[in-house]
C-alpha cells in the first residue's frame, strides 16, 4: 500500500533530465579527455646523452655542458642541461644539478670566499656541501638534485636528474 | 541536498520566476510535432542553437592547443589532431558542425520564409535573422584559414578577391580583412583569428539574444 506513486509530471521530468544528461555527457566527454591529456600523457623516458670523457673528471667539481633534443609537443628545439661532476672518496662518480632547490637560480662551486668547498648559490646566499646536501640555516629546503649516470667507452653518459627528498 | 541549496538560494534571491519565465509557456499545438506530424519543421531554430552551443564548447577546446602563427598554426592542429586524445572527435565536432549549423539555418529560414511568419509584426526579428546568417558566414570563412594548410590559403585568397570586387572601397576591404595589400600571411591568420574567436562570436550572442527576447515578446506565429 507505500508504493509510491510517481506522477506523470515527475516521471517525465526524471526521463528529460537523464536524457538530457546522457547528450551533454556525450557531448562533453571527448572534450573534457582532450583538455586534461597533458595531465595524462607519459612522461618521456630518461634517454641517457654523452657528457664527458671519464678522464676529465677530477675531485673537484667540474661544471660540464651538454645539448638535449627537446620535444614540446610540435616544438622541437635543443636545450642546453648543465650539472656539477666529481669523483668521489669512493670512487663514484656523482653528477649534481646545478638547480638550486630553493628558487631555482643556478649554483656555483667554490665561488663565494667565505665558504670555499660549498655549491653557493648567489641569488640568495644558499648553500650545499660537496655531496649537494643543502646546509641548515641557508634558504634551500633539499639536496641538489642527482643526475642517473651510467660510463661506457670511457665516456659518461647522464640522464635525467632526480630529486633526493629529505634534506636538512 | 541539491533542493536546500536549491531552497536556500531562492530564499534570498527569489530566482524561481526568473527561470519559470523562460521554462514554462505551453507549446501550441499546432508546434508540437506529437499533434501535426508536420510541425517538426519547427525544431530547426532550435537545432540550429543546439549545434551553435556545441560550436563554441568545442571551439573553446581546440584553442587550448591551436596557436594562431604561420610557423606553427598547422603543426599544431596536425599535433591535436593526431597526438591528443579524442582530438580528432573534437576537430571532428567543430569542422562537421560547422558545415551543420548552415544547413539548419538555411531549413529554419525556408521555414519562416514559406510560413510568412516573418510578417507583421515580426519584420525586425527576421532583419535580425538575417544579420544572424552574416555573421554565421563569416564564422565559417574566418575558420576555413585557421588549419593553414593549402586548401585554406587558397580559399582565403579566393574570399579576399571576391572583397576586392566591391565598387570603389574594394582594396581597403581586401586590405583591412588580409592585414596587408598583397600577401595573405602572418598578419591575415591573426586577424582571421582575432576575427574568428573574438568579434564575431560577441556579435553572434547579442544577435542571438535580440531574437530570442522578441520571440518571448511576441510569441511563435499562428497555424497557417
Amino acid at each position: 500500500m507505500s508504493k509510491k506513486q510517481v506522477s506523470r509530471r515527475q516521471f517525465l521530468n526524471y526521463t528529460l533530465t537523464g536524457v538530457g544528461g546522457f547528450m551533454a555527457a556525450g557531448m562533453l566527454a571527448p572534450m573534457v579527455r582532450f583538455a586534461i591529456d597533458p595531465v595524462l600523457k607519459p612522461s618521456a623516458s630518461g634517454e641517457m646523452h654523452p657528457v664527458v670523457e671519464v678522464s676529465k673528471i677530477t675531485n673537484t667539481p667540474q661544471r660540464f655542458e651538454w645539448e638535449v633534443k627537446q620535444q614540446d609537443a610540435w616544438y622541437e628545439s635543443m636545450v642546453q642541461k648543465s650539472a656539477w661532476v666529481y669523483v668521489d672518496k669512493n670512487d663514484e662518480i656523482v653528477a649534481l644539478s646545478p638547480i638550486c632547490t630553493h628558487l631555482g637560480c643556478v649554483v656555483d662551486w667554490s665561488s663565494n670566499e667565505q665558504y670555499p668547498d660549498q655549491f653557493y648559490c648567489p641569488c640568495h646566499g644558499g648553500r650545499y656541501t660537496k655531496d649537494g646536501v643543502n646546509v641548515p640555516g641557508t634558504p634551500p629546503t633539499a639536496p641538489l638534485p642527482i643526475y642517473e649516470h651510467k660510463v661506457e667507452e670511457d665516456m659518461l653518459y647522464l640522464g635525467r636528474a632526480h630529486d633526493r627528498g629529505g634534506g636538512v | 541536498m541539491l533542493q536546500k541549496i536549491y531552497d536556500w538560494v531562492d530564499e534570498r534571491m527569489d530566482i524561481t520566476p526568473l527561470w519559470r519565465d523562460i521554462a514554462d509557456h505551453e507549446v501550441p499545438e499546432h508546434v508540437n510535432p506529437a499533434h501535426h506530424f508536420s510541425a517538426f519543421v519547427y525544431c530547426f531554430g532550435g537545432l540550429t542553437f543546439f549545434v551553435t552551443v556545441i560550436q563554441v564548447l568545442s571551439g573553446m577546446f581546440l584553442t587550448m592547443y591551436y596557436v594562431p602563427d604561420i610557423e606553427n598554426a598547422w603543426k599544431s592542429v596536425y599535433y591535436l589532431q593526431k597526438e591528443v586524445a579524442h582530438g580528432q572527435i573534437v576537430r571532428g565536432m567543430h569542422h562537421w558542425g560547422a558545415s551543420l549549423v548552415i544547413v539548419m539555418l538555411f531549413l529554419h529560414t525556408l521555414r519562416v520564409f514559406f510560413q510568412g511568419a516573418y510578417k507583421k509584426p515580426r519584420e525586425l526579428n527576421w532583419v535580425v535573422g538575417v544579420l544572424l546568417f552574416f555573421v554565421m558566414l563569416g564564422l565559417g570563412f574566418t575558420g576555413y584559414l585557421l588549419p593553414w594548410d593549402n586548401k585554406a590559403y587558397f580559399a582565403t585568397q579566393v574570399g579576399l578577391e571576391i572583397a576586392a570586387a566591391t565598387p570603389f572601397i574594394g582594396d581597403q576591404i581586401r586590405t583591412l580583412l588580409a592585414g596587408d595589400p598583397e600577401i595573405v600571411g602572418a598578419q591575415t591568420l591573426a586577424r582571421f583569428f582575432a576575427i574568428h574567436v573574438f568579434f564575431l562570436p560577441a556579435a553572434l550572442f547579442g544577435l542571438m539574444a535580440a531574437h530570442f527576447i522578441m520571440i518571448r515578446k511576441q510569441g511563435i506565429s499562428g497555424p497557417l
